[in-house]
Order: C-alpha cells, then sequence, then structure tokens
C-alpha cells in the first residue's frame, strides 16, 4: 500500500478531514443502553452515515456501570476516498460529542472520565438519581449533592439537556432509552431529521408506540428545556387545622419565628399521634428550651429548633400502637393503591410482615403489668418462641384489619403503658441538661439537642441506637470538663451510626478513656 | 437455554454468497466458521464469547444441515479435547471459550494437541477479556501461543479482518499440521458492523467418514518417542512453514512502509486504536492513509524474522505497539534485529504503559513522544488532541463533583436467589461469628462487595471448595464455609471440591448455588438445569451427585427465599457434632432468565382474562425510621432510599420502587432479623374471580366504615 505523507498543519488547521462524530452512552446494565446504541447506529446507516458501536457489557448482571460507544461517518468522503474509515472502539477523553447518561451520578462518572468537554460536548443526562450501594447503606442520609453534580454537568458541557427523563418514561410507561433517543433528537447535536429518529425506532419493531411516545416526550423536554428538579425540603407551612388554632397561636405568640417550620408539623404530628394535650405537653417542655437560647444563643435558636424537632419524634416514638394506627388509615390504603399502580379491574390485597416480641408486647400493657410479664422467665421463653417466627396479617382482610384496628384503639391508654413512661422519663433526663449544658457551652447543647437522632428503627437496631445514647450521655459529664466537648460528641454521634456491629462507636469510646 | 432466542441472529447464519452481514463481531465468527466448512464446534461460554455458543444453540436445524456436530463442554479442557478429532481426519473443528481463564483450564488438552500436530484445521478463538470490563485476572493467552508453539491470530477488529483471519486460520493450521489460536479482545467480540457473506460449506470429509473408517498414527500420540519428534518438527517443520505461509498469504499488513526512517510495529487488534491516535496527533486521515510507516501483525505468533528485517531496514527507530505484559513481541523484536545486526531502536514499554489497557489516551501519548524523537517537524502543537494538552486547572464545580462519583460494580440483580443465602450467612454471623469463607466463579462473588462484604478468596471456577481445603484441622471444631455455583460444580467442583473434601475426610461446609443454569455467562443449561432441552440432557440432581461421591451430610433448601430455614440450615451445618464434609445446595431459580420466561406469559394470561397475581413489596414511608438496616441486609437494586416526605427527619426513608418483582425476601428480612414492621406485600389481581369481588366490596365496606372514625378523631389537625 502507498500513502500520501501529509502536512499536518495544512490537515488539521486550513481544510479540516471529515472525521467521526463520537457519541458515548453511560447506562447501568438493564437500561436499554445497548438498544439506543442501536438505534444511533440503525439512524446513521439510513441516513448515508458508516456507523460502528460497541460495548463492554462485561457479565449478564444489571446495576453495573456500562459504557456503550458509537462512532459515524459520512459515507460521501469514504466513497470519495475509496476505503471505509477506520472508527474507534472507545471514547478518547476530550473528543466526544455527544454523552448520553441516564443517569445523574453516571453523568457525573462521564466527566470525571474527561468525556464531556465545554469545546464539543453536548451532554444528555436524566436528573434522576439510582442511589449508589454507598448511599443506600449508610444509617444516616448518605446522599450525595445532586445540585453539586448537575453544576458540574452545566460546567463541565458545552450544551448540557438534563431533565429527570426517568419520570417522564414512566408516565409514558416506556423505557429511559426511548426518552433519551427522544432528548438526543431534540438537542439537534446530530445531523438527521426527527423524522429520521422515528423511523429508526419505527424498525426495531417492538413496543413502537410506547416508545415513539417516550421519544416524543424526550425531544419535548429537550426542545423546551426545564429547570432541574431537585428534591426540595418542604415549604415551611404554618396553616394548621381548626382544632389546633389556639395552640397554633400559642406557637405564634411565644415561639420565635426561626422555629415555626419545625413546631407546627412538630404539633401537628403529635395531636395525630396522641391528641390536643400532648401538644400542650410538648411546648410546655419547649418554653424552657426557648428561654435557655435566647439567654445562650446568637438569636437564630438552632437549639429550639433541634430540640424541637427531635422532641416531638421522641414523643411520638413507634409503638404496636402506633404503627396499626398508621397502617389502618384510609389515607395509607390510598398511598398503596396509587404505589400498586392497579387498575379499576384489579384487586389490591395488602400483607404486612409484623414480628411483634416480648418488647413490643410488654412496652403498650399497662407500666406495672408490663414489668411484671418482663420479669418472668416461663412466660418470657414461651412469647419469644411463639414471637419469633413473625407473622403475616392481611390488612385488606377483615381479620387481619380488625385485629390492627383495635391495637390502635389502645392509643387511648396509651400514657400509663410501660413504653410511654420509660419514654417520658428518659426525655425528662435528656430535657434536664439542657440549662446546665446550655449555660457554659451552647455548641455542646446543639450536639446535645441533636443525641436522640441515633436511636432509630425498630427490634436489635432500635436498642442498639438507645444503648449508643445512653453511652454518650454517660460519658457526657466527664466530657464536659474538657474543652472541645462538642466535638467530640459530634464524633460520638456519627460513630454511632457509622455501622451496624457498633465497632466504631466502641472504637470512639475506647479513644476517649 | 433461557428463555432467551436468537432466531433473528440465526438467520443471518443463512445469508448467502455475496450477500451483507450486519452484526456483531462474534456473530461474524460464528457465520465463518460454517463458510469455512467447519466439522464440529465445541466450547464453554463466558464474557465475550458467551454469544458464540447462544447462537449455534438456536442454529441447530443449519448445523444439522451441514452436518456440523456442536457441543456444550463440560469445560474448556474438554473442549480443547474435543479439537482432537482433528489430529487423525482432515475435519476442520473449532473450539471457543473465555481466556486466559479458560486457556488456563484447556491447556493441558492444548499442549498435548499441538505437540501431535493435526492434519484437519484446528481454531481455537478466546475471547481475550483484558481491560475494561473484564472480570478477571489480567494475563496474555499469548503465553499459551508460544509454550506450546501454536499460531495466534490477532486480527485487526473490523468484521472483513476478523472473517478472514477465521478462513486463513483454518487453511495455516492446515499448511503447518499446528492448531491456531485466534485472538479477540473484548470490544472486537461486540462490536457491530458488516462484510460481504459466502455460501456455507458443507465439508468432504465428514463426521460420518472418520468414525466408520477409523485410522491411527502412533507418532501422533505424546508418547517417547514420538513427543520428542513433535519437539523437532514443530522448530524444523512446522515454524518454517507457518513463516512462509504468512508471508505468501500476506496475513501481515504494511503501510507506507518507507514514508519515514521511523515506523510503527503493532498487534493488528491494536490498529483502530493506533490509527485513531495518529489521526488525532495528525498523522494520518480517517481513513488509515498515515504518514508514518505501519507494520501490522494480523499474526502475533510467530513473528517473520524476514518481514520484520525488511521493515525495520534503513529505519532510526520503530515503536512496538503491544498491549499487556511480559512484553514478548517487543523481546522478539529485539532478538530478532539483533541477530540480524539491523541498527534500528526498538521502542515499546519505555514509551507506553508496561501494564494496563492500551486506551487511545495511552497510545496518544506513546506516539507523541515516539514521534517527537524522532521527527518533532511532524507534530503540530497548535492542534494536539486534548489528552496531550498542557491540561487547564479544573473548574472547581467539576472537582467537587468528581468526589461525589461512586464506584458502581455489577450486583445481585432485583429478585436474584442467591441474595438471601448471603442474607441468611449474615445473620448466623450475628449469632454465632464470622467463618473463614471460600468463593468461587460466578454471580454469588458478589458477596465480597458491600452490602454483604462476604468471602475471603476465590481461587477459580469450580475451585470455591478446593479454595479452603487447607483448612482442615483437628485443633479447632469451628469450620469454614465454600460457596460454588452450579456452573463451577459440573465444570470441575464435583471433583475438585466435592471430591477432594470427601477423600481427605474435610469437615466443613459447602453452598452449591443451585441456580439451574450458568447465570453469570448469561444463562446457558447445564446438568441440573430445571427445564427441558430438546438437544441437552437436563434436570439432574446436584445432591445426587454429591451423595453418589460420598458425603453423608447432605441438605436441600428448594426456596432460598425461605431465609428463616436458610438460616437454620447454615447455622445447623456449621455447629452440628457431625463430622465430616457437609453441602448444602441451595435452588432457585435466576430471577432474570425467570422473568425472561414467567413475565410474558404472565402479560399473555392477563390479556386472555385469565386470573393472574403480581406481587410486589412496599416501606410504609411513616412508620420508616430511615435507619436502612433492610438494605444493608439486602441489597437488591428494587429496594433504595428517597428523600424522607416528614419535614421533621432528616434521614432519607427505604422504598421498594415498581422494579420489584415480588420475591419476598424484603419480607422474609423483616421477620427473620426483626427489623422492622414497615415492609408490606402487594397483591395485585388481575381478573379476579366473581367470589373475590364480592368478598372484597364486603370488606372494603366494612374498612372504610372504620376508617372513617379514625378520620373523624384526625379531622380539624392538618390544614
Amino acid at each position: 500500500m502507498t500513502t500520501s505523507p501529509l502536512a499536518p498543519s495544512a490537515a488539521n488547521a486550513t481544510t479540516p478531514r471529515p472525521r467521526a462524530i463520537t457519541i458515548a452512552i453511560l447506562a447501568m446494565g438493564g437500561e436499554g443502553g445497548g438498544v439506543l446504541a442501536d438505534w444511533i447506529g440503525d439512524l446513521a446507516e439510513h441516513a448515508g452515515y458508516c456507523a460502528q458501536t460497541t460495548s463492554v457489557p462485561g457479565v449478564a448482571q444489571r446495576t453495573g456501570s456500562t459504557i456503550y460507544y458509537v462512532e459515524i461517518f459520512p459515507e460521501e468522503p469514504a466513497r470519495a476516498a475509496g476505503r471505509s474509515p477506520v472508527l474507534a472502539l472507545m471514547p478518547v477523553p476530550g473528543e466526544v460529542d455527544v454523552v448520553l447518561a441516564s443517569e445523574l451520578m453516571e453523568a457525573g462518572r462521564a466527566i470525571a472520565r474527561g468525556l464531556v468537554t465545554p469545546d464539543r460536548t453536548t451532554l444528555i443526562a436524566s436528573t434522576h438519581r439510582v442511589y449508589s450501594m454507598t448511599e443506600k447503606t449508610a444509617i444516616g442520609d448518605g446522599k450525595v449533592d445532586a445540585g453539586k453534580l448537575i453544576e458540574a454537568c452545566r460546567a463541565a458541557s458545552k450544551t448540557l439537556v438534563q431533565d429527570d427523563f426517568e419520570s417522564i418514561a414512566d408516565a409514558q410507561r416506556s423505557v429511559i432509552s426511548a426518552v433519551l433517543f427522544g432528548a438526543l433528537a431534540g438537542s439537534a447535536a446530530l445531523p438527521f431529521r426527527r423524522e429520521e429518529f422515528e423511523d429508526a425506532v419505527r424498525r426495531g419493531e417492538v413496543g413502537v408506540d410506547s416508545s415513539l411516545a417516550a421519544f416524543a416526550a424526550g425531544f419535548r423536554s429537550a426542545t423546551s428545556p426545564a429547570e432541574p428538579k431537585l428534591p426540595k425540603a418542604q415549604p415551611p407551612h404554618r396553616e394548621t387545622g381548626p382544632r389546633l388554632r389556639s395552640l397554633a397561636d400559642r406557637i405564634l405568640r411565644s415561639f420565635p419565628h426561626q422555629c415555626h417550620d419545625i413546631l407546627f408539623p412538630g404539633m401537628e404530628r403529635l395531636a395525630d399521634y396522641q391528641d390536643e394535650a400532648y401538644v400542650a405537653d410538648y411546648l410546655d417542655r419547649l418554653d424552657v428550651l426557648r428561654s435557655l437560647d435566647a439567654a445562650h444563643g446568637d438569636g437564630e435558636f438552632r437549639l429550639l429548633r433541634e430540640a424541637g424537632r427531635h422532641l416531638a419524634l421522641w414523643m411520638s416514638y413507634e409503638d404496636a400502637i402506633r404503627v396499626a394506627d398508621l397502617k389502618t388509615r384510609s389515607a395509607r390504603f390510598e398511598r398503596v393503591q396509587r404505589e400498586s399502580r392497579a387498575s379499576a379491574a384489579q384487586l389490591v390485597n395488602i400483607s404486612e410482615f409484623l414480628h411483634p416480641g416480648l418488647e413490643e408486647i410488654s412496652d403498650i400493657l399497662p407500666a406495672g403489668f408490663g414489668r411484671w410479664l418482663m420479669n418472668r422467665g416461663w412466660l418470657n421463653n414461651w412469647i419469644t418462641k411463639f414471637a419469633s417466627r413473625g407473622m403475616i396479617l392481611q390488612t385488606t382482610s377483615l381479620r387481619g384489619f380488625l385485629q390492627l384496628y383495635a391495637l390502635a384503639g389502645l392509643r387511648r391508654f396509651r400514657r400509663r403503658s410501660l413504653r410511654f413512661q420509660d419514654e417520658h422519663r428518659r426525655i425528662g433526663e435528656w430535657l434536664a441538661l439542657f440549662p446546665g449544658v446550655a449555660s457554659e457551652d451552647y455548641g455542646l447543647a446543639l450536639e446535645l439537642a441533636e443525641l436522640p437522632r441515633v436511636v432509630k428503627g425498630y427490634g436489635d437496631t432500635h436498642q442498639r441506637g438507645r444503648r449508643s445514647f445512653d453511652e454518650i450521655m454517660r460519658v457526657l459529664p466527664t466530657l464536659r470538663q474538657k474543652d472541645g466537648a462538642s466535638a467530640v460528641v459530634r464524633e460520638l454521634r456519627d460513630a454511632a451510626m457509622a455501622d451496624e456491629s457498633g465497632q466504631q462507636f466502641a472504637e470512639a469510646l475506647k479513644r476517649l478513656s | 437455554m433461557a428463555e432467551r432466542f436468537f432466531k433473528k441472529e440465526v438467520q443471518k447464519l443463512y445469508l448467502g454468497h455475496g450477500e451483507e452481514f450486519r452484526g456483531e463481531g462474534i456473530l461474524a465468527v460464528t457465520k465463518a466458521l460454517l463458510q469455512s466448512g467447519v466439522s464440529y464446534v465445541a466450547g464453554y461460554q463466558g464474557a465475550p464469547i458467551s454469544h458464540l455458543m447462544d447462537v449455534l444453540t438456536d442454529a441447530n436445524d443449519i448445523l444439522n444441515e451441514l452436518g456440523v456436530h456442536f457441543e456444550h463442554s463440560a469445560s474448556e479442557a474438554t473442549a480443547a479435547a474435543t479439537l482432537a478429532a482433528s489430529v487423525n481426519y482432515p475435519l476442520r473443528g473449532a473450539v471457543t471459550f473465555k481466556s486466559t481463564v479458560g486457556t488456563n483450564v484447556a491447556s493441558d488438552a492444548l499442549a498435548n494437541l499441538a505437540s501431535g500436530g493435526v492434519i484437519g484445521g484446528a481454531l481455537i478463538i478466546v475471547g481475550e477479556d483484558y481491560g475494561e470490563g473484564s472480570s478477571i485476572m489480567q494475563e496474555r493467552s499469548h503465553a499459551f501461543a508460544m509454550k506450546s508453539q501454536m499460531w495466534l491470530l490477532d486480527p485487526r477488529p473490523n468484521l472483513p479482518s476478523i472473517v478472514n483471519a477465521v478462513e486463513q486460520g483454518f487453511a495455516l493450521s492446515e499448511a503447518t499440521n499446528t492448531p491456531v489460536m485466534l485472538e479477540l479482545r473484548i470490544r472486537a467480540c461486540h462490536v457491530h458492523g458488516s462484510f460481504i457473506a459466502k455460501d456455507n460449506v458443507r465439508p468432504a470429509f465428514t463426521l460420518k467418514d472418520a468414525i466408520e473408517k477409523p485410522v491411527r498414527d502412533v507418532n501422533r500420540i505424546v508418547l517417547p518417542p514420538g513427543s520428542f519428534l513433535h519437539e523437532e518438527e514443530k522448530i524444523h517443520t512446522r515454524w518454517p512453514a507457518a513463516q512462509r505461509f504468512i508471508q505468501e498469504h500476506r496475513l501481515n499488513e504494511f503501510v507506507a512502509e518507507d514514508a519515514q526512517d521511523f515506523g510503527i510495529i503493532l498487534q493488528g487488534g491494536m490498529y483502530n486504536t493506533t490509527i485513531r491516535s495518529l489521526e488525532l496527533l495528525g498523522l494520518s486521515d480517517a481513513f488509515g492513509n498515515s504518514a508514518i510507516p505501519l507494520s501490522i501483525l494480523n499474526v502475533t505468533y510467530p513473528l517473520v524474522d524476514a518481514e520484520i528485517v525488511r521493515f525495520c531496514a534503513g529505519k532510526r527507530a520503530v515503536l512496538m505497539v503491544e498491549e499487556g505484559q511480559p512484553d514478548f513481541l517487543e523481546q522478539n523484536l529485539n532478538v530478532i534485529l539483533r541477530k540480524a545486526g539491523a541498527p534500528a531502536r526498538i521502542h515499546g514499554k519505555d514509551m507506553l504503559p508496561m501494564a494496563g489497557e492500551y486506551t487511545p489516551a495511552a497510545v496518544i501519548r506513546g506516539i507523541l513522544k515516539f514521534v517527537d524523537t524522532y521527527a518533532p517537524r511532524l507534530i503540530d502543537r497548535e492542534h494536539l488532541p486534548t489528552v496531550v494538552r498542557p491540561a487547564e486547572p479544573k473548574p472547581q464545580a467539576i472537582q467537587a463533583a468528581e468526589s461525589l462519583v461512586h464506584p458502581r460494580p455489577p450486583s445481585f440483580c432485583t429478585g436474584c436467589p442467591e441474595r438471601p443465602i448471603f442474607t441468611a450467612i449474615k445473620l448466623v454471623e450475628r449469632e454465632i461469628g464470622p467463618h473463614h469463607m471460600s468463593c468461587d466463579i460466578g454471580c454469588h462473588l458478589f458477596s465480597i462487595l458491600p452490602p454483604f462484604n462476604l468471602g475471603a478468596t476465590t481461587m477459580g471456577y469450580g475451585l470455591g471448595w478446593a479454595g479452603a481445603a487447607a483448612f482442615n484441622s483437628t485443633q479447632t471444631d469451628k469450620r469454614t464455609l465454600s460457596i460454588m455455583g452450579d456452573g463451577g460444580f459440573w465444570h470441575n467442583g464435583l471433583t475438585s471440591g466435592v471430591g477432594n473434601a470427601v477423600f481427605n475426610k474435610s469437615d466443613s461446609v459447602l453452598v452449591v448455588v443451585d441456580n439451574a443454569y450458568t447465570a453469570a455467562t448469561g444463562g446457558q443449561d447445564i446438568l441440573s438445569s430445571a427445564a427441558a432441552n430438546p438437544i441437552r440432557t437436563t434436570r439432574l440432581s446436584i445432591a445426587n451427585a454429591v451423595r453418589g461421591v460420598g458425603v453423608k451430610w447432605v441438605r436441600e433448601v428448594t426456596r432460598t427465599y425461605d431465609l428463616a430455614r436458610m438460616r437454620d440450615v447454615l447455622k445447623e451445618a456449621l455447629i452440628t457434632r457431625e463430622k465430616g464434609p457437609k453441602v448444602i445446595v441451595a435452588q432457585s431459580e435466576c430471577a432474570l432468565n425467570r422473568e425472561r420466561r414467567v413475565k410474558p406469559l404472565m402479560l399473555k394470561l392477563a390479556k386472555e382474562g385469565k386470573r393472574v397475581v403480581r406481587e410486589r413489596f412496599g416501606v410504609d414511608e411513616d412508620t420508616c425510621t430511615g435507619d436502612h438496616s433492610c438494605i444493608r441486609l439486602s441489597g437488591c437494586p428494587s429496594l433504595t432510599v428517597r428523600p424522607n416526605p416528614d419535614p421533621l427527619r432528616q434521614d432519607p426513608v427505604a422504598t421498594v420502587i415498581d422494579s420489584c418483582i415480588g420475591c419476598g425476601l424484603c419480607g422474609e428480612v423483616a421477620h427473620a432479623a426483626k427489623l422492622c414492621p414497615s415492609f408490606f406485600r402487594m397483591d395485585i389481581v388481575s381478573n379476579p374471580t366473581g367470589w373475590e369481588g364480592l368478598k372484597s366490596r364486603v370488606r372494603r365496606g366494612v374498612i372504610s366504615f372504620l376508617q372513617r372514625r379514625t378520620d373523624r378523631r384526625l379531622a380539624g389537625f392538618a390544614a
């Protein structure tokens, strides 16, 4: 073979040689990235281009990140040259024209790999999140900041086309690949007309109609861009029902506005949990904290806010009564109906997975009897044995519903229950610390207010949380002697929420002594 | 075979002379085999060559028409031994497997085959699972070609070149009485392209002819004196024959050989990446018209000394673009040129990375360094590609995001029946502490990743129990736990693991994960597959096989989702007084394949008005406290988190998304681990019976009456 040695400068600068249009697709296994790649290849081949698609699917399982790569090249110059173009099998950082990301963190991955560059890349990214294992398994909140990822998408790309393409697909009862294909058409990043895209979908032959609908929705989104929909915190709601007016007035009157967005939902929650009197009880306890915060705080009333938040949650601890109450409500039935996506013609039966242990049972018994029960070894074993199996209760059946409904009815006796007295004793001990602590170290008081966060869940998880809480409460007096106590408490709190085994917490405690 | 069919692909195998074939690289190989008049094909599935096996499985009719015998070999060793048919008879045969793992398993047979040599073309198609997306150790098949002196083809990664390599490979094999390896990298296997087909060829000499007129030649058998004769043949006959054939048929290609006084020698498989690198450096156009001389090695073993010397003649230096290590080719070049007294300087791993995949970025850097050294004037510094341009500092926004990107390895699918096995192990750990765990190859190896973090080693396919062989001590009662998949079990685990444990009186525990397919490779059938297979024998019991080799303590768990049972059986195996090897066979069908089978069926029935129940799970957002223990014991893709709807709570709540297939593990975990009452199951009934409808109307009547009472209590609280 012969060749014409090229004068490079001429080659590059003045007359740009024909080059491939490069398209990378970042998806997770099972998301139809392959279908999308095939559509693009087919589209190009029918529009007078050579196309080459490839991928590294690796193993058959779902959920792993996968890159599909497509290159297309106009046939005309190829014909002129009398040779077919040599197309690359993997994307080159900085040399990618279009990147499609089926999920926001995958878009971040494309950026981290240098595939998205401001000089040429059109980034088409779905802003929905499929949370990584790391994010999901955190005991607290492990989610990464989606806003930061979107900022990066903007900073890294030449053109950004972003939307929650997943829910768009969902609304069309279709798949995200079709929506992304539509968004690609809408982005006008490729030299093809909308009809040519749609014909490629038709030639695909599977689920054409729903795919075309999804395609259209994606196209619309790309041509009339929307602001990224990020999970936002609820707007501070200060409205309330007629029966809570007087209590609401009390909040408005005697509590600073900075904490209304906490106290209002707190009030509603506790009324819903028990009754109005219980709310009054809640506010009485907060009066103390308000004056403390006014005296020692910076006027932001952060202590009052956090204590108010956690006190409301603590006072509405999840006992069997609460669970039964919530599970039997009409609102809950409607929510499940929605979630099931059942048509009017379909029936939806709901089965609960419950496992009332001795704890849960004695929790809701009158304190005296409950304690008696806990100290009866034989009965103890018998119930544990019976309960260890766990039960499946069909809430949509009369038998199941009535059992839970009756259980929920015990609400009116809750104040006399063992758990109620126990929790309120603990609450008392917790609140009692604030006057002293706040006066000597406001920061530490803040940490103390956040402390109940470590108590979570049910059964073993709950027990472990309680133990961590007690441990921290135990070391607190000694900590108060040293400075930097608040940092230590935060450290301990994070450690308590770091792992299942409680190992990190144990280590953190050891570091203290 | 799992309910996945390749009828469409199979039709492509019928294409005749002059018709255009469009499809995947590995499928083109399948067509090329038929065009070459192959008599028999065998192999063992595994990425990236599974597709070849899957398509042939569905292509049984056309194979029969052509008189081609196709086998799912029990292992790569079996596949390689199958090539013995070409030793005494002019039969063309091909085998395929994943490399280097498969080649490791096959190497005993391959060495014997290569020693005696063949008269019928013998082709070994290896899927080189190297670089991004690879699931195995990073090694080269090249070493096997060298040690057994089999010829190694590494064609340019486009369909015409690959097809040509198959056809020429058979011819080369026959011309040199040597088995030929055809190496295809992952992306080449999956690349979509086209080539012009030829008619399929029915072999002139058939298996029937061979079976009915057997011949033998003692000199082809590896036993002295034959074995010494073979070595002489390799060196004095086969090797020169190969070099002659390669030259005469121009298997290697040369571009712009005299354009510069330096050049690049590359593996055929690196061609596209090299050309793209040259193009981006302004040293080639998009059609491969390179300004730098190129020597493209479509045959990487043996090298043809004459060609190398010719290409290097009058050149100051050459750059060897050779992916992977050790740098066999670079060493070989040095020997050839030094012997020939050629002055050309040899670069390679000094300018390109010694280890790791040769991405365009790596090759661009290497070539730039090379050209910069020998002809800097050719580099247009105004228009360097991004990867070699001095990097500007990254915008803050991008740096911030990079730290937020978590690795996302593949994991157990939604509803995977293997997940509950590891959940159960977690629960047992909580009770009686951790045990040394030896893993195997298969989906179950994902147990080593979060959220399970279980397993210490994996020594290869089917070697799960063998990997724990040393931990057989009378000084402790504590036992080790080993995992093995059904695929690995039939591949070799029955002997290497179970037989070994019985013979050596091991007192340890093996869990055989029996999901009815070799799931990780795409759901191929094996002896214990639950489905009937018209061309294979299936439905054989693993438990019986295990008893057959003498295991006394055998337990079968026929529904792995039954977490309590799974946990109890595991616990019993680990603490029972009974000594000796213990085997638990944990059975449930691979969810991915089950969905492929069941989902369309359900939809069809529902459409026909039959009563169909779809189960899926849910989490009550208002009772979930956001501690995520359920996720840490499951890791199911359908069980995830979402922002907490409660303004007071800061931590996200668990949620089950619609992809849930209702395997039931969530509920079982909630029970077995006494987690939380938030999980519920929805049974969505399509076309309910009349009686059902009536019953539910009555229920709803009573229930909504009572619910209205609750609503009245709550009325006036919310805004």
